[in-house]
């Protein structure tokens, strides 16, 4: 092709702008996607008050917490990743990274355990402790299988484009001057995190 | 044109082959793979259309059952709304022109660009999946009202998930617009310089991100509450199907700002150049369809007068309906400004344009009807609601999308059809259109309640007018179509602004070249309604 000019914007072009702004859109609508889950959420506590806080004595705070503090934890490794980056330490980058993944994996494990105990309790849908339950319980372990699975997905999916920045960065495409993949990541991971701050005292902890 | 124009390079000729089209990054590409998919998806929805006004033609049986006529008008509507008119304008004509209009060559995130052509593909080939597997097509309606859409024996999660597919790749055309607005402006095009079509599109990508998820999480609700038989919305278990409604609409009330902002933005476009003069109150214009977009969040709850609300959240919710009216009225009367005292050229687009102002007027003023409360009791689920959103919709956007279709065609394949046939289509569209949705407003006063296979003796002439009237719509759309197939086959060719446009796409050749420009755009003093129109040359 024998352009003899430049369009100066050319979509095909690197743009760390648009691609982070796209990202910052796309966060917006995880958020309405869990809004509307919040919104049932709200409605349904709010009609059946006392089911809901019996229902939750059925969780175990102490592993909720653990993970809160995990996840909090992961979120600062892939913030100094993306700041090792820019300094050029690719290294240091990489080993946060693996460190964010570990706190992945490490929460997934603990919400199968906690999954796990719920299983042997009964208390899934469709369970035969389950149906005796009164409506208002019914509804809470809807939401809360419904909620942190949904969550749990979320942490997958960004645990998996972490482990595709890593190789990334090991292989160059993602470097010091070009770094917006890892960031794009970074914040999906934050957004990760912050609905399970949410998730956390609305199901373990409010009384 | 000499032999080196002809043998130019073009977006169309540059590769060959179905691979260089299905995994192209090129925005003009993209927008007619959409276009070509969502014209086929229109048909296979009009064909369930015509099979229900055949079923309707007489009181009782006459070609099918009862429950395949409900099967089939939540298929027609799933198709029309879902794989035709929210993707549209947007997709087939905004993918190929936004970029273009805004002086640039692609979009902002073209791979994304090409991802949300293949989740519509994928969305659509769920949708046609019901037809085959599981217990057939959803006989729920389009809105899949909870508790029938979570126990009835359809296939409703494969439905479910078609729209919640498709509303993902609806959310990624509107996310790559916005920030192709707003990065990729060619140098002195501010926003106020933006074309309108490219403002109607920025209103409508607003809309498509921030309002989308609601209706992807309300779906998703639906199959897990199918799938794991949890009851978020049915009230034996205690959940409450009026929220599932409240969900819905908070989505589907924009939604149908989604179908006719782009709509407004191609009769803004069409007026100006067939009247020979710079659009009349551009800022207006611009503005109102932002002011729609904000409004429109705040008016979901007319759909639901007659399912149980406070008389003040209906009160108020009727007078924020009424609100819409505004920006719209400020729209049309501004479009008629431009026209007064232009030089109008009546052509086949402005046609369709007009058609538009007239349709949509109706479907308007109707519109008025249904969100006042004290009426509305009485025509709620009548024949009037489905006359008014067919005129709004099929009316207004479905005509603005055909007017588009006349006025782009020389730009996008460089070929002209056939005038006087296209006139002759217009008429029979614009004919047929009217006797088949007229009487369903006055059926609908009458009392016949919608969504029944059946009706009483007294609905049989009215019923029969309408069904005539599909007849002719169809014939009108057959001609149409084999019009502008056989121009882009025999048709001559076109010249770079065949219509005289005073816009930016009409500057560069027909079809444009791969990059879109062969030479810097550059803006005029006047605004963006102000180019050469080639007249002279």
């Amino acid at each position: 092709m024998n352009h003899h000019f430049t369009l100066p914007n050319s979509g095909h072009n690197y743009d760390a702008k648009a691609s982070k702004m796209g990202m910052w859109l796309f966060l917006y609508t995880e958020l309405i996607l869990f809004g509307g889950l919040f919104l049932v959420y709200m409605v349904y506590r709010s009609l059946n008050q006392d089911a809901f806080l019996l229902a939750s004595f059925n969780l175990n705070v102490w592993m909720g917490t653990a993970n809160t503090i995990v996840l909090l934890t992961s979120s600062m490794t892939v913030a100094m990743a993306i700041s090792a980056l820019q300094k050029g330490d690719s290294k240091k980058s990489i080993f946060l990274l693996w460190m964010t993944i570990l706190a992945a994996l490490f929460f997934l494990v603990v919400k199968y355990f906690e999954w796990s105990a719920k299983f042997e309790h009964g208390l899934f849908p469709g369970m035969d402790h389950f149906n005796q339950l009164p409506n208002g319980e019914k509804l809470y372990f809807n939401l809360y299988f419904f909620m942190t699975g949904l969550h749990g997905l979320h942490v997958i999916v960004g645990g998996i484009f972490i482990v595709i920045v890593v190789f990334k960065i090991k292989s160059g495409k993602v470097n010091k001057d070009r770094y917006q993949l890892l960031e794009n990541s970074g914040l999906y991971w934050h957004l990760v995190d912050l609905i399970w701050i949410y998730l956390f005292p609305l199901f373990y902890l409010i009384h | 044109m000499t032999a080196i124009a002809t043998q130019q390079i073009n977006y169309l000729n540059v590769k060959k082959g179905i691979w260089s089209w299905i995994f192209t990054l090129d925005h003009k590409r993209i927008g007619l793979l959409y276009l070509y998919s969502i014209s086929t998806f229109f048909f296979v929805g009009v064909i369930l259309g015509v099979l229900m006004r055949l079923e309707l033609f007489n009181p009782g049986r006459d070609i099918m059952e009862a429950k395949t006529y409900n099967q089939v008008f939540t298929l027609h509507g799933v198709i029309m709304i879902f794989l035709f008119i929210i993707p549209s304008i947007p997709a087939s004509f905004g993918n190929f022109f936004l970029p273009i209009m805004l002086g640039t060559d692609d979009v902002s995130l073209p791979r994304l660009n090409l991802l949300s052509w293949w989740l519509y593909v994928i969305g659509a080939l769920f949708a046609l999946s019901t037809l085959v597997f599981g217990g057939g097509p959803a006989d729920t309606g389009w809105t899949f009202y909870a508790p029938y859409s979570v126990k009835t024996g359809t296939n409703v999660s494969m439905s479910v998930m078609a729209a919640f597919v498709l509303g993902f790749s609806s959310i990624l055309t509107g996310l790559n617009f916005i920030v192709t607005i707003h990065r990729l402006r060619t140098p002195g095009m501010t926003f106020n310089k933006m074309p309108l079509f490219a403002w109607a599109l920025y209103a409508t990508s607003w809309i498509q991100v921030l309002a989308t998820p609601i209706i992807g999480i309300t779906l998703l609700m639906i199959v897990v509450e199918r799938v794991f038989g949890i009851g978020l919305f049915d009230p034996s278990m205690g959940g409450d199907p009026i929220l599932y409604q409240h969900l819905f609409w908070i989505y589907s009330h924009p939604a149908v700002y989604i179908m006719a902002l782009p709509a407004m933005g191609v009769v803004s476009e069409i007026i100006p150049t067939f009247s020979q003069r710079t659009i009349f109150g551009y800022k207006p214009i611009a503005y109102s369809s932002m002011a729609i977009a904000f409004v429109g969040y705040f008016v979901w709850g007319h759909h639901m007068f007659t399912s149980g609300m406070s008389g003040s959240a209906a009160i108020i919710f009727s007078i924020l309906t009424f609100l819409v009216a505004i920006p719209t009225a400020i729209k049309v009367f501004n479009w008629l400004a431009t026209l007064y005292k232009g030089s109008i050229d009546i052509k086949v687009p402005l046609l369709f344009a007009l058609a538009f102002i007239f349709n949509f007027l109706i479907g308007g003023l109707t519109g008025l009807v249904v969100g006042a409360l004290a009426v509305d009791v009485h025509v709620h689920d009548t024949y009037f609601v489905v006359g008014h959103f067919h005129y709004v919709m099929f009316g207004g956007t479905g005509f603005a999308f055909f007017g588009a279709l006349h006025y782009w065609f020389p730009k996008i394949w460089g070929k002209m059809y056939n005038m006087t046939r296209a006139y002759v289509a217009f008429g029979l569209l614009f004919i047929g259109f009217n006797i088949l949705y007229f009487p369903m407003l006055i059926l609908g006063v009458m009392g016949m309640p919608r969504r029944y296979y059946d009706y009483l003796p007294q609905f049989h002439t009215l019923n029969q007018i309408s069904t005539i009237g599909s007849w002719i719509l169809v014939v009108g759309l057959l001609l149409m179509i084999y019009n502008l197939i056989e121009g882009y086959r025999k048709g001559p060719k076109a010249a770079g602004n065949p219509w005289h446009g005073i816009t930016l796409e009409w500057q560069t050749d027909s079809p444009p070249p791969l990059h879109n420009f062969d030479k810097m755009p550059e803006l005029p003093e006047g605004g963006p309604y102000n180019y050469p129109n080639a007249k002279s040359e």
